[in-house]
């Protein structure tokens, strides 16, 4: 493996302007300064409350919204809006709502087709056709429904569609926004192989967003933690799950509902207070500390930064 | 000694829609006693809801129950009047749904929604209830509830409207709370704060609940007792240690292989192969059948009763008949 990662984020943000008031508008800081970097063929884990600003930070990635400030690297090479669509078949994206991301008129055929046809990746009908059978396999799809509607197919089936469709152009990194999270437990766990088998065989670099934390940790290698639009702590998955740092993820961890009785009757939650800021008003220094059982004075006047707490594990707390 | 409050006796509950019965619900019965922590899990369509709505009488239409009994303390509310079962619902039996926007009406603040339940149900006056309200909202945590009474729904976090929905069942201080998926649409932080307060609520006003949800982390951080639902009917029912430790009907077994493990252990999942059961066209035999790895050819003849593991733990599945009577055999040989 070379030591230069695949995808590589610097200082991103993402503030959407919104309107307050008669006059002028307010920014709404979504993704404010984070930093992180995915290597080749590995899972990055991204998790945290709803509205922490999970998907703005996989779309800004993407340049599916324009970034406020910030970098991204591909292979070393600045992402710019002018050049990103050069890197549009090198980077992919699967969203949560199977039902909703497919246009129900199209076939599958037509779908997973597309792609192959914007960035004109075949030289003649049967190679299109082929091609559409050969992903189709690959997706744990019966190739023989390729004129099928989208909404013939179950919620697995049409999420397998959609990652098929991901594939087509061979991307090297996909966003994964919740691939998991509309489907039934069992389903799911055939979905979680289908990305794992994936990623064995092609070794392709995930971007990986859920909410549920098992799932996330089963799937990832590094697990990052965001907190209002900042990441609040990152390291290996087990390190993160077993011996979290930050007091956001030591109670997101104890939160975490675990299938198992007497594993559930000995651990101790340990509660948060309060709700999330709105982001319209982000507190000042530490943006958790308005929930934070340990905040100082100093957390109030002086935002914490990530720093190496041990190799290869970041937090960003004045009492780390 | 601990009192019966409910009694669900052969239970069942189809929809007569255009395509067809579906059969929702197929002869499902159980127990649930005062201070019961009862969990219903089971997979998108396997009945649980329409369970509820069938116990709450709350079906909309097509659905309706086709035969049964549901005896609340010994009274059969199948049967009663409208007029009866209004006294009994949200007042007795109270039920919270997962999107809180079903019970909350946008249009009055929440503090006149929760006196309109007090008032219905109870002969306070309008000055008590609204006391009684605010009390409720402290309960559930609620910050500033005297401000709070005079805001709408849409004004609230939906941790925030979880809990007045919470207030709102709890007003009138039920026998039975039906939670059905009450978290699904929350964060794990609020998730947990919701589970605790109703943890803490139960202990306090000692009632009973029936926490449906097909999240098995949730159902064994909260439940005594548990029942798998397959095919609108009970799969296999125990304690939860029974049930997580312990499962003995091939579904219930499969489940606990398709979900991640809790130390992170980075093994395979096993999925259920197929798919879902179509409630249209439901098997002749064990409902779980034709998904089923293990299964036999009585398994798609004639469908398994339930029958005991041990005191506490009951599953219908033919391989714990085949094993009693291979056992039963290994004796008579010895
Ligand atoms: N297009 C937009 N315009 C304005 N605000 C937006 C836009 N998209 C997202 N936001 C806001 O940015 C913040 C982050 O939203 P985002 O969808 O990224 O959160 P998330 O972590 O993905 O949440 P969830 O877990 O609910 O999907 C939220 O406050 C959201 O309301
Ligand atoms: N109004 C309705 N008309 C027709 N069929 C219905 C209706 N409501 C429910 N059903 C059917 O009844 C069966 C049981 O549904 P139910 O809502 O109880 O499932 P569930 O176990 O609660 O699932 P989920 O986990 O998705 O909430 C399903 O097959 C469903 O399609
Ligand atoms: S920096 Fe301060 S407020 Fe923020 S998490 Fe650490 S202790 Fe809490
Ligand atoms: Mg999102
Ligand atoms: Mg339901």
């Amino acid at each position: 493996m070379s030591s230069q990662p695949l995808v590589e984020v610097k200082h991103l943000k993402q503030y959407f302007p919104i309107r307050t008031g008669f006059f002028g508008t307010t920014p709404l800081k979504a993704v404010d300064d984070i930093s992180f970097h995915v290597d080749e063929g590995e899972t990055l884990g991204l998790v945290g409350e709803s509205g922490c600003g999970k998907t703005t930070a996989g779309r800004t990635l993407l340049h599916l919204y324009k970034p406020t400030a910030g970098e991204i690297y591909y292979d070393g090479n600045l992402i710019t809006e002018k050049n990103i669509k050069n890197y549009r078949k090198e980077m992919q994206i699967v969203f949560q709502d199977p039902y909703s991301s497919l246009d129900p008129r199209m076939t599958v055929a037509d779908i997973i087709g597309e792609p192959l046809d914007i960035h004109h990746l075949y030289s003649s009908k049967e190679e299109r056709k082929g091609r559409i059978r050969e992903l189709m396999d690959l997706v744990g799809l019966n190739s023989e429904q390729a004129n099928r509607y989208a909404h013939e197919f179950s919620g697995g089936q049409r999420q397998r569609i959609g990652i098929a469709r991901a594939l087509a152009v061979d991307p090297r990194f996909i966003v994964c926004d919740e691939p998991v999270s509309a489907l039934d437990v069992s389903i799911q766990a055939q979905i979680i192989n289908t990305f794992e088998d994936l990623q064995k065989k092609l070794n392709i670099a995930y971007l990986f967003i859920a909410h549920d934390l098992l799932v996330v940790r089963h799937m990832s290698n590094r697990i990052a933690v965001m907190y209002l639009g900042r990441i609040v702590e990152t390291a290996d998955a087990d390190e993160v799950s077993d011996h979290p740092l930050h007091p956001y993820t030591v109670s997101l961890m104890s939160a975490v509902p675990v299938p198992d009785p007497k594993l559930a009757r000995s651990r101790q939650r340990i509660p948060l207070e309060g709700d999330v800021p709105s982001p319209l008003h982000m507190p000042s220094g530490c943006s958790f500390r308005t929930r934070c059982r340990y905040a100082t004075e100093k957390c109030a006047q002086e935002r914490p930064e990530l720093k190496e707490v041990s190799p290869g594990h970041y937090a960003a707390c004045h009492i780390i | 000694m601990t009192e019966r409050l409910l009694e669900v006796r052969d239970l069942y509950t189809s929809f007569f829609t255009d395509a067809g019965e579906v059969k929702a619900v197929n002869g499902l019965s159980f127990n649930l006693d005062e201070g019961e922590v009862l969990g219903i899990v089971g997979e998108s369509g396997s009945g649980k809801s329409v369970t509820a709505y069938s116990i709450m009488r709350i079906l909309t239409d097509p659905g309706i129950i086709k035969s049964g009994k549901i005896l609340y303390k010994g009274q059969d509310i199948v049967s009663i009047p409208d007029k009866e079962m209004r006294k009994i619902r949200g007042a007795k039996i109270s039920i919270i749904f997962q999107d809180p926007m079903t019970s909350l009406n946008p249009t009055y603040t929440i503090g006149n929604q929760i006196e309109e339940a007090i008032l219905l149900h109870t002969n306070r006056t309008k000055k008590e209830a609204r006391e009684r309200a605010i009390e409720m909202l402290k309960l559930v945590g609620v910050n500033e509830p005297e401000k709070r009474v005079k805001q709408y729904p849409h004004e609230l976090s939906g941790g925030m409207r979880q809990r007045v929905m919470i207030a709102m069942a709890l007003a009138c201080e039920p026998d039975i709370l039906i939670a059905d998926e009450p978290t699904t649409a929350l964060d794990v932080t609020i998730q947990a704060q919701i589970l605790e307060l109703m943890q803490k609520l139960q202990k306090e006003l000692g009632m009973a609940i029936i926490m449906i949800t097909h999240d098995l982390g949730v159902i064994a951080d909260m439940c005594n007792t548990i029942i798998v639902m397959y095919g609108g009917r009970a799969c296999e029912r125990g304690t939860a240690d029974e049930i997580f430790y312990n499962p003995c009907h091939e579904y219930t077994k499969g489940l606990m292989r398709s979900i991640p493990s809790v130390v992170g252990k980075r093994e395979r999942l096993i999925p259920i192969s197929g798919t879902p059961i179509d409630q249209l066209n439901l098997p002749k035999g064990c409902a779980f059948a034709p998904r089923c790895d293990n299964a036999m050819r009585i398994c798609m003849e004639a469908q398994p009763d339930e029958i005991l593991i041990n005191k506490d733990h009951s599953a219908a599945c033919w391989m714990n008949v085949k094993k009693v009577y291979e056992e039963e055999a290994g004796k008579e040989k010895a």
